[in-house]
């Protein structure tokens, strides 16, 4: 049993929430980039989730969990001090930072949250970092502080412009590199992308003419996120890889990201049909 | 005086046609009074051939007189002073190839059904009510580290506690029993009824088991042998890495690998409402291999209702790789089996779905080194079988997690710890058996394996400490 010592929403929509749970074994070697799974309670299903955060002197992770599906929205209904059964990890490779000296993170939505945790540990290394964090609307916005203080720049936009600069994250990363140019200043040696597939797709087609190696951070569907399932398949550069072992970070202009939308959409309908069984008495508490 | 029947009792068992509809364990178990009699074909042979047959040398012929006495509680004795996990091995062993094979009766007629017996004596005392509680033997101070929590470090873990040391195991899921509980089935070895029991027999005796510990990630073996003062690790990780064809299609929608459906269904219980792990409805399944790992996988897509479910396998039936009371269950249940096949590339829709498979036929040629013919494709033979899912159960092999974070280990070809016959690996205090070592093989090997590890560790620690 896992105890949650912090649970904060980070948004005014309360739609992503943060969780820091004792877990000292998973504490202890965490790095940003990797991924921890959690299963609420005995019916509960195996639920992988970035690492946005550890101490490894109090013995606790953190997690940002954005509530879509059935789990995570039962996952909001803990409270301070409650248990969840299982929490599992640290999972997957950290992010390669080896010798980059000027990077750009972009974040989308909740994946802003996983990004952070690079960010902070690029920054705390001197590496210079432009922040790049892209949300549907104000009312969904997180890490404000949390970004500014672990960027060199930090870009805020909105896809309706109700916070910071209006527009999406593609079109910010275009003009960054373009002004690096114009203004001969050292280029990105390093985009770190993070978001929805599609947003990923698409910033993925941003950096290939420039020939900017750029990294993503696939959540495919998996089971037991040790390389024991396979079902976190993904195609990269032509070849079968678990992201689960192999991943989560993978070269973006390698991954097959068709194949990666559909296989992410596979449960699709279970989902959603589960989704529409959480008690509404007890607000999605399972025994509660 | 023997009962010189030529056969076993038969094993009483739901019906096919009511089984394949649900989860409930298929084979229900000896009477006692079919016990006795099945014990009474026992001819008690001096020289004990069976036992020979046995990985954990079980006292056969000695628990099978006290079947036949009616003293069933002396039976489990002796079945446990040398099986930790009878009520297992009496249901997975493939007993036609060890012990049963050896029996005298088997040379004309059918051998003592000792599996059954087995089971039954286990079973009898997991249902008795006024169970003596368990010895916790003393602790002798010295602590070993057991990865994994299969049939392997169970039994290292049990041995190596009734020797006295204080033995903690690492699990990395969520329960405890590894293959036991994600692969085999629970219509075949039920998980509450019989593994959970065996674990928690283990923690009343002091093993501590720590869950949700991944080694290699969370804490590495040479922290557990420099930080935390572990003076053994015995390595039982098994072979966790599903192995795929290699042919296009496999990774459309509705390609899953045995292991991924297996745990779906047996450690996460998606057949059930009330879990939350999801579970594609599927109507035509295509199971590709034909090992018992086929046989489970097939019978559990039937269960979960796919109207048809084909075993898809390269050789012919005097090949098939299962234990033949698995191939007689599935055929009972209504697999079907498209033999002398193979697969050459699975078919997608627009969409991305699987919705068929093209094989190609084959023709039985000269005999491999294993001595099994081999399989020859007959040129222009392709044909699709129209399938809305494929399930690749062609085998596993040792995952790389351990070795790849572990100073000083050497492995083999294959992928698996190489360790000598006493479970030593290159790295002095690091032991390790079973899959990790071998690559996918039995329960019962395993749990042979656990008892050498075990031994050579208490060797290890005694000649250190001398």
């Amino acid at each position: 049993m896992f105890k949650v010592v912090t649970k904060r929403f980070l948004n005014e929509a309360k739609t992503i929430c943060l969780f820091e749970i004792e877990a000292p074994l998973v504490a202890k070697h965490a790095q940003a980039g990797q991924f921890v799974i959690f299963r609420l309670d005995e019916q509960g299903e195996r639920t992988p989730v970035s690492v946005a955060g550890y101490d490894r002197e109090k013995g606790t992770v953190t997690v940002m969990v954005q509530a879509a599906g059935r789990t995570t929205k039962m996952l909001h209904t803990v409270e301070e001090g409650d248990y969840i059964t299982d929490f599992v990890g640290p999972l997957g490779k950290a992010t390669e930072m080896e010798g980059l000296k000027k990077v750009c993170v972009v974040g989308g939505g909740v994946g802003c949250a996983i990004a952070y945790p690079i960010a902070k540990e690029m920054h705390a290394r001197g590496i210079d970092v432009t922040f790049i964090a892209g949300f549907r609307s104000a009312d969904i916005v997180i890490l404000k502080d949390e970004l500014k203080a672990v960027s060199d720049k930090l870009i805020m936009c909105t896809d309706d412009g109700t916070y910071g600069e209006k527009g999406f994250t593609t079109q910010y990363l275009k003009q960054e590199i373009d002004a690096n140019i114009a203004e001969n200043r050292p280029q990105f040696d390093r985009v770190i992308a993070i978001g929805p597939d599609i947003m990923m797709k698409f910033l993925a087609d941003v950096t290939r003419p420039y020939g900017i190696k750029t990294i993503i951070s696939l959540d495919p569907i998996m089971v037991d996120g040790t390389g024991m399932c396979g079902g976190c398949r993904v195609i990269v550069g032509g070849e079968t890889k678990f992201a689960c072992v192999d991943g989560p970070d993978f070269d973006a202009h390698e991954v097959d990201f068709d194949s990666l939308i559909k296989r992410a959409a596979f449960y699709k309908d279970e989902q959603d049909e589960a989704a529409k069984h959480i008690c509404n008495m007890t607000g999605g508490k399972r025994n509660g | 005086m023997a009962n010189m029947k030529m056969e076993k009792n038969p094993m009483p068992e739901q019906e096919p046609l009511v089984r394949n509809k649900n989860f409930d364990e298929v084979a229900l178990g000896y009477t006692p009074e079919m016990a006795i009699d099945e014990a009474k074909r026992c001819l008690n042979c001096h020289n004990m051939p069976c036992r020979t047959g046995c990985p954990v040398s079980v006292r056969i012929p000695e628990f099978i007189a006290k079947v036949a006495e009616g003293d069933f509680d002396a039976a489990y004795e002796i079945v446990t002073s040398t099986n930790s996990l009878p009520a297992v091995c009496g249901r997975v062993c493939p007993q036609e190839k060890q012990c049963e094979s050896k029996c005298v009766r088997g040379i004309k007629g059918e051998p003592v059904g000792i599996g059954r017996l087995e089971r039954f004596v286990a079973d009898y005392h997991m249902s008795k009510e006024d169970k003596e509680p368990v010895k916790v033997p003393e602790s002798n101070g010295h602590r070993v580290a057991i990865i994994g929590s299969g049939p392997a470090s169970l039994t290292c873990a049990g041995d190596l506690r009734k020797m006295g040391y204080d033995v903690t195991i690492f699990e990395a899921f969520h329960k405890a029993g590894g293959v036991l509980v994600y692969g085999i089935p629970e219509f075949r070895l039920p998980k509450d009824k019989v593994v959970a029991v065996e674990v928690e027999n283990l923690k009343a005796m002091g093993v501590k088991i720590v869950t949700d510990a991944v080694i290699g990630k969370a804490i590495t073996i040479d922290e557990l042998l420099d930080d935390e003062k572990f003076e053994a690790v015995f390595i039982g990780s098994g072979a966790g890495l599903p192995q795929f064809l290699h042919i296009p299609g496999e990774n459309l929608l509705g390609v899953y690998s045995a292991n991924e459906l297996l745990t779906r269904v047996n450690l996460m219980k998606a057949y059930r409402d009330d879990y939350d792990t999801p579970i594609k409805r599927f109507n035509r399944v295509a199971v590709v291999g034909a090992g018992n790992v086929a046989m489970d996988a097939s019978r559990v897509a039937k269960r979960l209702g796919a109207e048809h479910v084909y075993i898809t396998y390269r050789r012919g039936r005097d090949e098939l790789p299962a234990r033949k009371e698995e191939v007689e269950h599935a055929e009972a249940e209504g697999i079907e089996f498209n033999l002398l096949n193979n697969p050459v590339a699975i078919i997608g829709d627009e969409n991305g779905h699987v919705k068929g498979i093209e094989l190609v036929k084959q023709e039985l040629g000269e005999p491999d080194e294993k001595g099994r013919r081999r399989p020859v494709p007959v040129e222009g033979s392709n044909w699709v079988l129209d399938v809305d899912t494929v399930i690749i159960a062609i085998g596993t092999s040792p995952n790389p997690l351990i070795r790849s974070t572990t100073k000083g280990l050497t492995v083999t070809k294959k992928g698996g710890i190489e360790a000598d016959e006493g479970g030593r690996t290159a790295r002095e205090g690091v032991f390790a058996g079973g899959d990790a070592v071998t690559g996918s093989a039995t329960v019962i090997l395993a749990m042979g394996a656990g008892k050498t590890g075990a031994k050579s560790i208490d060797e290890y620690i005694r000649s250190k400490n001398a």
